[in-house]
This record gives C-alpha cells, sequence and structure tokens, in this order.
C-alpha cells in the first residue's frame, strides 16, 4: 500500500507514509492545494451574490450567468476538494463521471424540454370543460 | 496469474473467450489496482447515483417552479444572507473535511478529531440554519402544502437537508472509531468514502444556492 500512486479521488487518506523532511513538504503542498480549492471556490461563490445585486450584467442574462458560474465552481469542488484528475489511475472515475452528467442533462433538460411542450400544447382548462358538457 | 479481482477459474474461461483480463480493465501493466481505489470506484459510483436522483428534483422544481397557486413565490420568501451563511458553513465544512483528510494520512489523532468535530459542528450549523428557514415559511403559511412550488422545493431542499444530517451521524461514527480503534485500513477506507461523501454534498449545495436561491431571487420578469 505505499505505492505514491495509490490515492485518487479524495485526498491521501490511505497512504502509508515514511517520516521524513520530504513528506512534510508534500503535507504543506497539499493543504495549499486545498487552500488554492477553497479560495477559487469563495471567490465563484462571492461572483454569484454579487450577480444578482448588480446592474452590470446585461439583466436577462443574470440567471445564466449564475448556471456558468455554478458549474464553474462544480468544477473547482471535483478538482481540489474531490481529487478528480486525469491520472490514468483516474480514468475510471473520470468515465463514471461523464455517464452520470449525460444521464444529469438528460433528465433535467429532457425533462423541461418535454414538459415546456405539453404546457404548450395543451388545450386550456376552460376549453377542456366546455368539451365535457 | 491470477486476479484477485476475478473469480477463481475465470482467466481459463476468459481464454476460451479470447478476452484478456487486461481488456477488462481490472488488471493493468501496474498490477491489479488497490482495494483502496477500488473502495473509492465503488463509492464514487453510489454518489453519482444520488447525483441522479437529486438532478430528478431538480428537474421537478424547474417544472414546477412557476406553479405557486395564488400563494407566495421564491421571490418573496427567500432570505439571500440566511443562504450566503449556510454556503459559508458548507463551503469551510468541506475545506476542514479536507484538512481531516490530511491529519489521517498522517496518522494524527489530535488534528483528525479536531478537524472533524470542525466539519461537524459547521454541518451541524447549516441544519440548524436550514431547519429555522423551513419552521419560518411554515409559520408564514409556506409549507409544503401550499403550491406544487413549495412542494417541490421542500423536496429538493430538504432532501439535501437529510443528506446532511445522515452524514452527521457518519461523521460521528467516524470519529468515535479513529479514537477507538485507531487509523486501521478498513476504517481509513470509510473515512475515504465519508470525505467523498461529505464533498459530494457541498457540490449539490453549489447548485441548490445558484440555481434555486440566487435564481429564485431575481425579480419575476428576469426569469428565464
Amino acid at each position: 500500500m505505499s505505492d505514491p500512486s495509490d490515492y485518487d479521488a479524495g485526498s491521501y487518506v490511505g497512504t502509508e507514509r515514511q517520516p521524513g523532511s520530504r513528506e512534510e513538504r508534500t503535507v504543506a503542498r497539499e493543504v495549499r492545494g486545498y487552500l488554492l480549492g477553497l479560495s477559487l471556490a469563495a471567490l465563484l461563490t462571492v461572483a454569484s451574490f454579487w450577480a444578482v445585486r448588480t446592474h452590470d450584467i446585461y439583466s436577462s442574462g443574470v440567471s445564466v450567468a449564475l448556471l456558468v458560474l455554478a458549474v464553474a465552481q462544480i468544477g473547482i469542488h471535483l478538482v481540489f476538494f474531490l481529487h478528480i484528475t486525469t491520472a490514468p489511475d483516474n480514468q475510471n472515475n473520470i468515465l463514471a463521471l461523464a455517464f452520470g452528467v449525460l444521464i444529469v442533462c438528460l433528465v433535467v433538460f429532457g425533462s423541461l424540454w418535454v414538459m415546456l411542450h405539453l404546457n404548450h400544447n395543451m388545450v386550456p382548462m376552460d376549453q377542456l370543460r366546455r368539451m365535457q358538457h | 496469474m491470477s486476479s484477485p479481482l476475478l473469480p477463481a477459474g475465470s482467466d481459463a474461461a476468459l481464454a476460451i473467450a479470447g478476452i484478456t483480463p487486461d481488456a477488462l480493465g481490472v488488471r493493468s501493466a501496474a498490477g491489479p489496482a488497490s482495494k483502496r481505489i477500488i473502495v473509492g470506484y465503488g463509492f464514487w459510483i453510489f454518489l453519482l447515483s444520488d447525483v441522479i436522483m437529486f438532478s430528478a428534483f431538480f428537474a421537478a422544481y424547474a417544472v414546477l417552479f412557476r406553479n405557486t397557486a395564488g400563494g407566495p413565490s421564491a421571490h418573496d420568501l427567500f432570505d439571500l444572507r440566511n443562504t450566503a451563511v449556510e454556503t459559508a458553513c458548507l463551503l469551510l465544512s468541506s475545506f476542514t473535511c479536507g484538512m481531516a483528510s490530511l491529519a489521517v494520512g498522517q496518522r494524527n489523532q489530535r488534528w483528525t478529531q479536531i478537524a472533524l468535530l470542525v466539519t461537524g459542528l459547521l454541518g451541524l450549523a447549516f441544519i440548524v440554519l436550514e431547519i429555522r428557514e423551513f419552521s419560518g415559511f411554515v409559520a408564514r403559511g409556506a409549507g409544503p402544502g401550499r403550491s406544487a412550488f413549495l412542494s417541490s422545493f421542500f423536496t429538493l431542499v430538504g432532501c439535501h437537508g437529510v443528506h446532511v444530517s445522515a452524514g452527521l451521524l457518519w461523521l460521528g461514527t467516524m470519529m468515535a472509531q479513529f479514537y477507538a480503534k485507531g487509523f486501521r485500513q478498513d476504517i481509513r477506507h470509510r473515512f475515504l468514502c465519508f470525505s467523498l461523501f461529505w464533498h459530494a454534498l457541498d457540490i449539490i449545495w453549489v447548485a441548490i444556492f445558484n440555481l434555486v436561491y440566487l435564481v429564485g431571487s431575481l425579480p419575476p420578469e428576469l426569469l428565464p
């Protein structure tokens, strides 16, 4: 279990470490990675809260901006906190994630698409009542 | 050489079928994947299925968002200051959970317990704020029975809250296990799953605060 490649999604939890100064530098680097992730995520969070208050964004574009900021922040969390990377030992995780994203998009956008069309094509309620008489 | 991931005799069966174990991805040039990677992968699959369940709740909310049945709309209800504090709690708890992972990697009992305690307190603060918000809505006559919008809102955000509460129980169990049994490998694997779970909950919350609270707080004429 001392293989240095023995960590993926979710940091160093399972690795065995040898004591020594080189290892400590590695921990410092890990802490810096988490701090960088935290500051990027905080920055995007502040940007989201700023976007709903400001008048600098074209007003009908605010909800699209929020969607983009959400996706960006999710990306930051995946890379810095869940450690989903492009490393070879992470390929299975990436593939599963890609499949999950596909299903999520199908469920969300598919539902919206179908339901909006149904609303559009439905006979209005009062007309429906008249037809029943 | 027989792979530990395949049942005995399956190498022969695969050879007859013309498939090498390498082609199945269970064995690479570096040898079979370690148990840690397999555990993380399995739990990652579970988390993705959980995310897909949440995506169905998101879809229901997006479809029913305008169906307020004459009751209060998102714009009337949401208090963004409360949402901001909740967001800060969860983001910081995700960070301290990462610190706990590093402390576990270092086999440092004291820092593991401290980081997990801070993570738990931040999670608890989030839950308390959410319960306060929900009971405030119900007191104003905006409970889950008021409209389709509110039903879908309480289901989506409440389901996330239930996940966080379950995560808090799990966190307490992990603290007790590290304290009583030390940094045994199976317990470290359990903790790996917990940290993945906790970070994934924060990801769900990122989608909720952006697409439910912030989009919902926009004036009605600005909504897509």
